[in-house]
């Protein structure tokens, strides 16, 4: 928990926190804030921010049959929803996406292997499986990557990742990413699905990549 | 709401649900829900709160936090029919000791001058700070450009998890 470098950007932690974040992204953000008590922290400081918000926010006023259904529900047993935990390398909220079984992977080539966790017209978020030593073709997405690692470590151009980091990368950063020697890489990566853009991604980062 | 979460409290609760369930429907409907659906959303929210009171740790959150987020999940839910993956929960302290009374008085306290900070910001930079907060617009940085101390909090909050992860290896390794 001590060795976390690259962090969550402010901003993406703020599109999470006020839900702008689409699936895939939030995926990432909540299996790194899962491992790193910094942003974890942060996150909670903008959750503080958006409740002073909602508490000074605009009243509508409620209907009497409400408050009744509501006060009246509390000793209703409930089923729980099942609650996931950490396994091995991966955090809970991986897990959960894994739906609590091992990952599917699915060979790509030259031992690249890959499991896909959500695929959908907002992006997709799947685990990647590199080699030690593996250079990776380079790739080029349409929007944004976040890529998490959960075991080894990666260099490219960015610096070096290791377990707990995240690299941010959007479609202007030459990406040649290469697997540290010794134990596999195995990296969580999220990406907005390329060249089919809603409305909503390119609105979303124009601030910060002007798209 | 320790009162809830400890002694379980119905009317402590019927208190939260007056004051806040008339602001969770006002940002229901600001985000374009029916009054119905808001009520609805307002129902889920509220229960979520009461069923999973074990979870809130003072140190950590605020009432109005916990809504905040439990909210966002049920609008993500109801407008994009996606769920909201969340980070590892963490181990609420359960025990309240004279320390962690006082941890969570400085974080009330640091959130009392975060809401008079919000209080006196300018009608535009408030906006602002509700449209990025309600997700409307995205924003690069807020703390730099209003003055909220969101600093100050975090700061408070990591220490807060320092001191957990302390315990927890304590716990671990005897």
């Amino acid at each position: 928990m001590t060795s976390i470098t690259h962090h969550i950007p402010d901003q993406l932690l703020l599109d999470y926190a006020s839900g702008r974040m689409t699936e895939a992204f939030a995926l990432v953000v909540a299996a790194h804030v899962s491992l790193c008590d910094d942003c974890r922290a942060r996150l909670s400081a903008h959750e503080m921010t958006g409740g002073a918000v909602l508490e000074a926010h605009d009243s509508a006023p409620l209907s009497d049959r409400l408050r009744h259904s509501v006060l009246s529900q509390l000793d209703d047993a409930v089923d729980d929803a099942p609650v996931y935990q950490r396994s091995s390398i991966f955090p809970a909220p991986v897990m959960e996406a894994l739906k609590g079984r091992p990952p599917k992977w699915k060979p790509l080539g030259r031992g690249v292997r890959q499991s896909i966790l959500k695929h959908g017209k907002s992006g997709s978020v799947r685990l990647l499986y590199i080699p030690p030593g593996l250079d990776m073709p380079d790739h080029s997405h349409g929007g944004l990557e976040l890529t998490l690692v959960l075991q080894g470590a990666f260099s490219d151009e960015g610096g070096r990742f290791g377990v707990g980091d995240v690299e941010v990368a959007d479609h202007e950063v030459e990406h040649k990413p290469v697997a540290a020697k010794g134990e596999a890489c195995i990296c969580l990566a999220a990406t907005d699905a390329a060249l089919k853009f809603n409305a909503f991604i390119p609105k979303l980062f124009q601030p910060i990549f002007r798209i | 709401m320790l009162a809830v979460r400890d002694k379980r409290d119905k009317r402590a609760f019927a208190a939260l649900f007056d004051h806040f369930g008339p602001r969770l429907k006002g940002v229901a409907m600001r985000s374009g829900l029916s009054s119905g659906q808001a009520e609805d959303m307002v129902q889920d929210v509220m229960l979520s709160l009461w069923r999973k009171a074990h979870l809130f740790d003072p140190t950590r959150a605020q009432v109005s936090s916990w809504l905040y987020q439990i909210a966002r999940n049920r609008q993500i839910d109801i407008l994009r029919k996606e769920n909201r993956p969340m980070p590892e929960a963490l181990k609420a302290e359960s025990e309240v000791t004279e320390e962690s009374t006082s941890e969570a008085l400085g974080l009330e306290q640091e959130v009392g001058a975060l809401k008079a900070a919000l209080a006196k910001l300018k009608p535009a930079q408030r906006e602002m700070v509700e449209k990025a907060y309600l997700g409307e617009l995205s924003h690069t940085d807020i703390e730099a450009e209003t003055g909220l101390p969101l600093g100050t909090i975090k700061s408070r909050i990591r220490l807060g998890l320092e001191k957990l992860r302390h315990e927890l290896d304590g716990i671990r390794k005897p």
